[in-house]
């Protein structure tokens, strides 16, 4: 790693501040996508601002919802009572996610915040306009079975990796900031962007804006939520395709239901269209069919990627159904 | 920063270079002999002045000072200044394991993490697991199960196996091979890993 300037933050408004402030700083929290992105020489910072003497580590449950600090670590969230008993889905994207020793230090801030895993990124020796913009994109043409079939641009098609971040997307969660203009609400549905031609820029974030918390609201769907994640690997592997659902069943009637998708897209991906196809209808077999198909509608898959088309599909059917009580 | 600790004496750059042997490229030969530490400090620019730190370390319940720069990570920090090299540094990426120590009683990947983010932190490495000479339950498995050839991860099995246990993962074979499953065996000796962490887990609870 190249040297950098440290501090240890007193506060959120000092971290902020000291962010704010100090050219070409970062914050540090968990450390463990940022410090490899630095060792391997993907990103570079002059100087880190240490945030985990912050007091942003808190889960609470209230009347309106769940509210998890940006600093709670991945492991005390999915272990947290609330969370298993009446948000499921996001303890068991949580529990699918990286290894026991990272869940005890990366946070949730941290972990809406990691980059992608798209090899191209993460090697400095290959093309890539999210790492030098304008540089082109070595995805394209190359080895992209784990890239995205939705979403993406002649820029980039890589996807984002976090498991939580679609959980979140499926419960209509907001990211709490805390930025130099003060605090700021934003729906996760907007808080990633699509790649266009700035796939640089992944987020609504501004610069020197602290994760403070995530807010999940209470909703009838959330308690009978899933998470399926299918990867190469039976444990510690990034999704090749996952499905968040939630479900507000009466019988086989769908009052409502969510569903957000990860591995397929360029950003956590929800499909209102999806949803549409199912929402106050009885569960079918057929139905969910239908879904799938609606979902992938837009797909542009690559040369090594048009499985996921169909995987995601039969993804979708297996936990929906599931969920239902159909299988 | 103010609310950082600050070293008490003044260092330059260079003083620490030597003083720490950490190979700079460019201006100054490496001082002989070449230490392990060098291959991982990557060239800093030109006119980069490293900021240094003095902090204090509690390892295996002792309190160590050291002078770091802020790219130090905990292992490196315990290998090359502390002389604990039982803690492993195999991928440095957070991907093998082999580096797994418990801080503050919960397992944690050491080169995922900075030094100078550890400072007021209890850190058990696996030099402070046994009891004068009597070894901790889960290294008496670990030999008598055979859970190891080349043993390059066996400091970090055993480490992470101390905190599953602890945490209550040990129910069944499945379930013992999901919660380790962030140490990686380059001589597959997971069947053996597994029966002695199975074993240590029904001894601690004894």
């Amino acid at each position: 790693m190249r040297s950098f300037g440290y501090a240890s933050a007193r506060d959120s408004a000092d971290a902020v501040r000291l962010a704010d402030r100090t050219p070409g700083a970062a914050f540090i929290a968990g450390g463990t996508d940022l410090l490899n992105l630095m060792k391997d020489g993907v990103q570079h910072h002059r100087h880190l601002v240490d945030v985990n003497k912050l007091d942003l580590a808190r889960v609470t449950e209230s009347a309106s919802g769940l509210r998890i600090g940006g600093l709670a670590r991945m492991r005390q969230v999915a272990e947290h009572h609330a969370v298993r008993a009446r948000f499921p889905v996001l303890a068991e994207a949580l529990l699918a996610s990286a290894s026991p020793q990272v869940r005890n230090m990366a946070t949730i801030g941290g972990n809406l915040l990691q980059r992608t895993r798209c090899g191209y990124f993460r090697d400095i020796g290959s093309a890539c306009n999210k790492r030098v913009p304008g540089s082109g994109c070595s995805a394209l043409q190359g080895w992209n079975r784990g890239h995205a079939v939705l979403g993406g641009s002649e820029s980039c098609i890589a996807t984002h990796p976090s498991d939580l971040a679609v959980a979140l997307t499926a419960l209509d969660a907001s990211v709490h900031v805390l930025g130099p203009g003060g605090t700021r609400r934003i729906p996760v549905g907007e808080f990633y962007r699509l790649p266009g031609d700035t796939p640089q820029i992944e987020t609504s974030l501004r610069p020197a804006e602290l994760i403070t918390a995530v807010e999940v609201p209470r909703h009838p769907t959330a308690t009978r939520s899933r998470y399926l994640k299918l990867r190469d690997r039976a444990t510690f592997e990034f999704a090749v395709v996952s499905v968040a659902a939630a479900l507000d069943l009466r019988g086989h009637f769908v009052r409502d239901i969510r569903l957000a998708f990860g591995g397929i897209g360029t950003k956590p991906w929800r499909s209102a269209e999806a949803e549409a196809e199912l929402r106050g209808k009885n569960l079918t077999v057929e139905r969910v069919e239908q879904a799938g198909r609606v979902l992938v509608r837009g797909a542009v898959p690559r040369q090594d990627n048009e499985f996921k088309v169909e995987l995601v599909q039969r993804a979708l059917a297996e936990l929906v159904l599931g969920l239902g009580g159909l299988r | 920063m103010p609310e950082s600790p600050r070293p008490a004496t003044t260092h330059t750059r260079r003083t620490v270079l030597k003083s720490t042997a950490v190979a700079a490229a460019g201006a100054t030969p490496a001082p002989a002999p070449a230490p392990a530490v060098a291959a991982a400090a990557a060239p800093t620019t030109a006119g980069d002045v490293a900021e240094v730190m003095e902090i204090t370390l509690s390892v295996n319940g002792r309190k160590h000072a050291v002078t770091v720069e802020p790219r130090v990570t905990l292992l490196d920090a315990l290998r090359e200044r502390l002389a604990l090299t039982g803690t492993k540094k195999g991928c440095d990426r957070g991907e093998c394991g082999a580096c797994t120590v418990l801080v503050d009683g919960e397992r944690i990947k050491s080169c995922l993490t900075l030094a100078v983010m550890r400072q007021g932190s209890a850190i058990t490495t696996v030099e402070g697991l046994a009891d004068g000479d009597r070894l901790h339950p889960v290294q008496e498995a670990f030999i008598r199960r055979d859970a190891f050839q080349c043993g390059g991860c066996t400091s970090g099995q055993i480490m992470s196996a101390v905190a599953c246990i602890r945490e209550g993962h040990t129910g069944s074979d499945e379930e013992i091979r999901q919660w380790m499953s962030g140490n990686i065996c380059r001589c597959a000796c997971y069947q053996n890993i597994v029966a002695a962490v199975a074993d240590a887990a029904r001894e601690v609870r004894r």
